[in-house]
């Protein structure tokens, strides 16, 4: 009989292939000319997803830029993950019934997210909610300000926030060796007076143990949690970088070895939870899903000119309606020219 | 003169700070989502004393003494915004805000137009600027040009008690993000009239503070003392200035400049900021485009030179002063 486990870990792979699969096709766009910059996940994968399966809906996410299946496990529809690196702000409007409904949209600047996430789990605090904040940051964030601000506020003011660091070794292209002195990022807890905690960032089934024990632990009131994982970036830093100017062809080829996805398909068929045709058929449905949301991101109508100035302040002030009629004046030549 | 004070039958005594005080109190009293955040604010009550007796009123759940980092007191406000709450933050001094500037910038000001109006950041950040008070180095700068040309702020900078307290009851009920910044150097300068159950004021209007027909003064914050005072001087050889006080620097209510410079026809800017990219430099060339025809003399600049603030024994030949503001006045006049 299977356990809740079980089918968590089932859901687990499941989404894993699919944004390993959204991935590749998002990177294909971009080659193509019909997505931006994008910040690819792979080797990420089982992070995203346990975080994504760890959170409730009370909860908070606040992510950086690589953490496309957690929000599509809170709700986001990968069409508007593609809107976003399609270069659309609509993009981060995230669906208002979702779980991610009150998230933070994707966070560019490095570390900044997590003094925000604070502020979020002060608030969640002060307002006695069962509820949880958890922040994500890639190895290189560890070396701002911000970051060690976060959890030092977080510590000394016991909030119930998670702060996961996807450990993925390297900064776009400079190595963690070259970030700190400390054994492990891990440790920078020890100044925050705080737990931390490093675990097999490649590993779901140890992921999930580790965040949902975090979570749990931050929504009783016991305070904050530092997590490492510890992966390895098995694509370029985003598709305007060439990992091969830096990063040994050989290093790439031992990480591909403990890649996540297969590593779990592999679990999961020794468990007899999966097998060679629930396999085909789920990638099938990836295709068919993937295709249908690349569908909809191709079609969707443009957003008028005007939206640069209409969401700036709550209401357009005086002092810009010139500007927002000169712009939309340009806006319906353009069209009708 | 024609000061907006308001003499209502609540109207009583107060100075600058105190003003602040209460609008803080009476801002948390009727909105429990109003919470304040900073270094030395609780306890102590700020180092200038603006949050005095609020710990001990609110509790310090709502008053809280951060850690010693700005960058990380304006990420907490732009956390806690995004989720509901109003948090005022104060930076103790201006000199010490650009720790701040990348949340400020990147997060606060874009929050609401980033995420398509889905999480806005209803947040308040206050901070003391201005020279004058003899205070150590980096503790006078005057860098509000710098929050102006930021999309997405409101930049305020109150004159007098009763528009401090107007102001910032605006300030905290609005919406949008706005810098708050406070003139020290007027502080505890003199207790003038403020109705402590009174109407917020408007965030996107000047306010005209007398009117004349000879000659437009233009400033805000501090410099409106001084600014003032050049009128009175002007006033007393029969030249009659109007004074209007920005007070709001973003977004900017150009109708009233355009409108008053158009009447006068001539204009002198005041600010205690670097003249080189201040907002004086934006206010001109605002003049210049919409109210060219009418001028009869080229718009003047009285303010701080293009160097660092001084430290204190050179400061009172950097700030503006009547003097220069006289001086300024009669070269439009003669020109």
């Amino acid at each position: 009989m299977r356990t809740d486990h079980d089918h968590r870990r089932v859901a687990g792979y499941k989404t894993m292939a699919m944004i390993r699969h959204f991935d590749k096709k998002a990177v294909n766009l971009q080659r193509t000319g019909r997505l931006g910059t994008y910040a690819s996940c792979l080797g990420a994968e089982a992070i995203g997803t346990a975080a994504g399966l760890a959170l409730t809906r009370d909860d908070y996410f606040v992510p950086y830029y690589r953490d496309h299946a957690t929000l599509y496990l809170r709700g986001v529809p990968l069409h508007q993950i593609l809107q976003y690196w399609g270069g659309d702000e609509r993009g981060n409007a995230f669906p208002a019934d979702s779980d991610a409904r009150r998230d933070l949209p994707y966070c560019v600047p490095i570390a900044t997210q997590l003094t925000q996430a604070a502020g979020i789990a002060s608030a969640a605090k002060l307002r006695h909610k069962h509820a949880a904040v958890l922040a994500t940051c890639g190895d290189g964030a560890t070396s701002r300000g911000d970051f060690y601000e976060a959890l030092n506020v977080a510590g000394v003011w016991q909030l119930p926030l998670v702060v996961l660091i996807n450990n993925n070794q390297w900064a776009i292209s400079v190595p963690r060796g070259l970030q700190t002195a400390c054994a492990s990022l891990a440790d920078k807890a020890v100044a925050a007076g705080i737990p931390g905690v490093q675990v097999d960032g490649n590993d779901l089934d140890a992921l999930l143990k580790v965040l949902d024990d975090a979570l749990e632990r931050a929504r009783a009131g016991k305070g904050t949690t530092l997590v490492e994982a510890i992966s390895y970036r098995l694509s370029d830093h985003t598709t305007a970088d060439d990992a091969s100017r830096y990063r040994k062809a050989s290093d790439l080829h031992r990480a591909w070895q403990n890649e996540p996805v297969r590593r779990l398909r592999d679990t999961l068929a020794e468990s007899g939870l999966w097998d060679a045709q629930r396999e085909t058929d789920w990638q099938q449905q990836c295709e068919r899903t993937v295709e249908e949301a690349i569908d909809t991101y191709l079609n969707l109508p443009p957003a008028p000119a005007t939206d640069m100035l209409d969401y700036l302040y709550a209401a357009l002030p005086a002092a810009l309606r010139d500007q927002r009629a000169a712009l939309a004046a340009l806006n319906q030549e353009v069209r009708h020219g | 003169m024609a000061e907006l004070q308001t003499h209502g039958a609540h109207a009583v005594p107060m100075n600058l700070l105190e003003a602040v005080n209460r609008a803080l109190v009476r801002a948390m009293a009727e909105d429990d989502s109003v919470v304040l955040l900073g270094e030395d604010i609780g306890t102590n009550g700020g180092v200038f004393r603006a949050t005095e007796g609020l710990k001990a009123q609110f509790g310090f759940r709502r008053v809280m003494d951060t850690p010693l980092a700005e960058n990380l007191i304006a990420g907490l406000a732009v956390g806690m915004a995004s989720q509901g709450l109003k948090p005022v933050a104060e930076i103790q001094f201006m000199g010490f805000i650009y720790a701040a500037l990348e949340q400020i910038l990147s997060h606060a000001a874009r929050l609401r137009n980033r995420t398509r109006g889905r999480l806005s950041c209803p947040l308040v950040i206050r901070a003391p600027y201005g020279g004058g008070i003899h205070a150590p180095e980096h503790h006078s700068e005057s860098t509000e040009a710098l929050f102006a040309h930021i999309p997405g702020l409101r930049v305020v900078m109150p004159s007098s008690p009763s528009r401090a307290h107007g102001l910032l009851l605006a300030a905290i009920q609005c919406p949008d993000p706005v810098i708050f910044l406070e003139p020290k150097r007027l502080y505890r300068l003199k207790r003038l009239p403020v109705v402590a159950d009174g109407e917020p004021l408007p965030l996107d209007t000047c306010f005209t503070l007398r009117t004349g027909d000879d000659l437009t003064l233009i400033s805000w914050g501090a410099a409106i003392h001084e600014t003032l005072g050049a009128a009175d001087q002007l006033a007393a050889e029969g030249i009659n200035a109007e004074v209007i006080d920005v007070a709001c620097l973003n977004p900017l209510d150009r109708d009233t400049l355009v409108a008053s410079v158009s009447r006068t026809g001539r204009a002198v800017i005041v600010h205690e900021a670097p003249r080189h990219g201040g907002m004086g430099a934006e206010i001109a060339a605002t003049l210049a485009n919409q109210a060219l025809l009418h001028l009869r003399a080229p718009v003047e600049r009285v303010t701080g030179y293009d160097c660092p603030m001084p430290y204190f024994q050179l400061e009172q030949h950097y700030l503006p002063n009547v003097e220069r503001i006289v001086a300024a006045a009669k070269r439009t006049l003669v020109y």
